[in-house]
């Protein structure tokens, strides 16, 4: 059991770089998700990712790049739907994830041999890591480092208080939509580890385990970074030592940090 | 543009309309804030005093009318209440550098002149004891106060406070007031203060605008010292403040004055 870990197989090898790229993007985008008690919002995007697979077995698209597509797309959706604020944004989120969701399921329907994929889409699958996906995660990553380097200070602003963000000259719409743009895409790509279902844990469990801890935002990030690397590579392990499911796995991970983090005064 | 002493306003108000919907908020509004002069606008709630700062701080756009700023005009705002997420870990000394929210390379270089300000600032508010304590656990007077450090820290040419002494008792009004006084005296800054009491307003008020829709009448208060009466009834402790005699025919705007 333990060779495996001495002589790591190619699969395991990717797995664990991307799942280890995932869980760096994450902590970033994560904490804001907190902090602007965005969680439904994250699961909207996820479950929308479902319609992109659907989509991608209809016309034979590579699924990554149609599930970036669609989710992409719908952020871009809630996000201009939320400023002409007909309807309370827990509406809207509770429309779109379930629309695309039920269209999703729907077109899935139609084609035979789909019950394997889904259960790979639904909880992660460490296998279907490849080399494309490693080279989008970079990318992403380089996307992330880039933006939060500019605009943390000014994202930092408008999640406490949008009004003064504004009359600071912060230009809000502009660096709330990067910010949707960036996580639409890490959820995209992580679906792959973690599944569909569980995407969203893997960006607010860290993030709310790490805020027991912290004194500043900065600290926060830190410390959820650590937190995320720390489950991934536990639930990783776990799974290829145990066969349990791979995306539970890193969940139930970083739940055990979390529940250890409320002992804390 | 009107002139006052050959000296320009910072911000002037033209002929503003504005309505949501079928609902009529402004109408017909015309005034202006010079360097050095603090106004009060009073008015009942659902007077539009809200809607009227948002068009000044350009979050809203008006109907009609136009607002003429003074070239590269900086505001300082303190807004009513801030929601905060208890979440967000944040000392006072991180909020105020906040202000300056240059990107992280920019910050850097920065970090040592915004820390002396930041802590100047804390000092002559008296809050220099609240620099390290997390914001959330901070009472509504100290956090009152830290909003009143946010809008000033960047040394603007016009202060808008929204309620600024909403919420505290008169014995931190008065305090409060005196440091309004004290900053805008270094200043030399405009100051738009928002106050729903519709008679007691600052004593340094050089105008008092009272809004209900549109501007009922504007005039300077009258003195509380030299009102024997007030002293008799309230005690003394408001050397700040001073009350505001409405001019203005009562069946035309119809807010009672409490009388």
């Amino acid at each position: 059991m333990f060779n495996i870990i001495l002589n790591p197989p190619t699969f395991l090898v990717m797995a664990l770089i991307g799942g280890l790229l995932i869980a760096i993007i994450a902590s970033p985008l994560g904490i804001f998700m907190v902090w602007q008690k965005q969680s439904y919002f994250g699961a909207t995007l996820a479950h929308s990712a479902l319609l992109g697979v659907s989509l991608s077995l209809l016309f034979d698209l590579n699924p990554t790049l149609a599930i970036i597509f669609v989710s992409i797309s719908i952020g871009m959706i809630l996000f201009f739907l939320e400023q002409k604020s007909l309807l309370s944004t827990d509406t809207l989120l509770g429309i779109l994830a379930h629309s695309s969701l039920a269209f999703g399921l729907i077109i899935l329907s139609f084609q035979p041999s789909v019950q394997v994929d889904l259960m790979n889409y639904l909880f992660g699958d460490i296998l279907s890591i490849n080399q494309l996906d490693i080279i989008l995660l970079i990318s992403l990553l380089v996307a992330v480092l880039i933006y939060f380097a500019n605009y943390w200070n000014q994202l930092l602003n408008l999640t406490l208080n949008k009004e003064l963000a504004k009359i600071d000259g912060i230009n809000i719409k502009n660096v709330q939509l990067a910010y949707i743009l960036l996580l639409a895409l890490l959820i995209s790509l992580a679906i792959k580890i973690v599944g569909i279902l569980l995407i969203t844990s893997l960006l607010i469990i860290p993030a709310a385990a790490a805020h027991k801890l912290a004194k500043s935002p900065e600290q926060m990030l830190i410390y959820s970074l650590v937190i995320a690397i720390i489950s991934v590579t536990g639930g990783l392990l776990a799974s290829v030592m145990q066969d349990t499911p791979t995306g539970p796995s890193i969940v139930v991970c970083a739940t055990l940090i979390f529940l250890a983090s409320l002992i804390k005064k | 543009m009107p002139q006052k002493n050959n000296i320009l306003p910072l911000i002037q108000a033209t002929n503003v309309f504005h309505s949501y919907g079928n609902r009529q908020v402004l109408t017909d509004v015309s005034f202006a804030i010079y360097p050095n002069e603090v106004v009060t606008l009073i008015g009942p709630n659902g007077a539009g005093k809200s809607t009227l700062l948002k068009i000044l701080l350009s979050l809203e756009k008006s109907n009609k009318g136009t607002i003429e700023r003074k070239p590269n005009l900086t505001i300082g705002f303190m807004p009513q209440k801030v929601h905060l997420d208890s979440s967000l870990p944040l000392t006072v000394v991180r909020f105020l550098q906040l202000a300056n929210h240059s990107n992280i390379f920019n910050n850097f270089y920065q970090k040592k002149q915004t820390n002396s300000t930041i802590e100047q600032t804390l000092i002559e508010l008296g809050i220099l004891s609240l620099k390290n304590r997390q914001l959330k656990s901070l009472s509504g007077g100290e956090f009152q106060r830290v909003l009143f450090a946010r809008a000033i820290i960047k040394k603007p040419q016009l202060l808008i406070l929204d309620e600024p002494v909403q919420g505290v008792d008169v014995q931190g009004q008065t305090e409060l007031y005196h440091l309004i006084n004290k900053v805008k005296d270094r200043l030399k800054c405009g100051v738009l203060m928002v106050s729903h009491d519709l008679h007691i307003v600052m004593k340094s008020t050089n105008k008092v605008l009272c809004l209900n829709q549109h501007l009922c009448c504007s005039g300077s208060p009258s003195s509380i010292s030299v009102n024997l009466e007030f002293q008799k009834i309230f005690g003394t402790g408001f050397e700040e403040v001073a009350i505001y005699e409405h001019h203005h025919n009562p069946d035309q705007c119809d807010h009672t004055h409490g009388d």
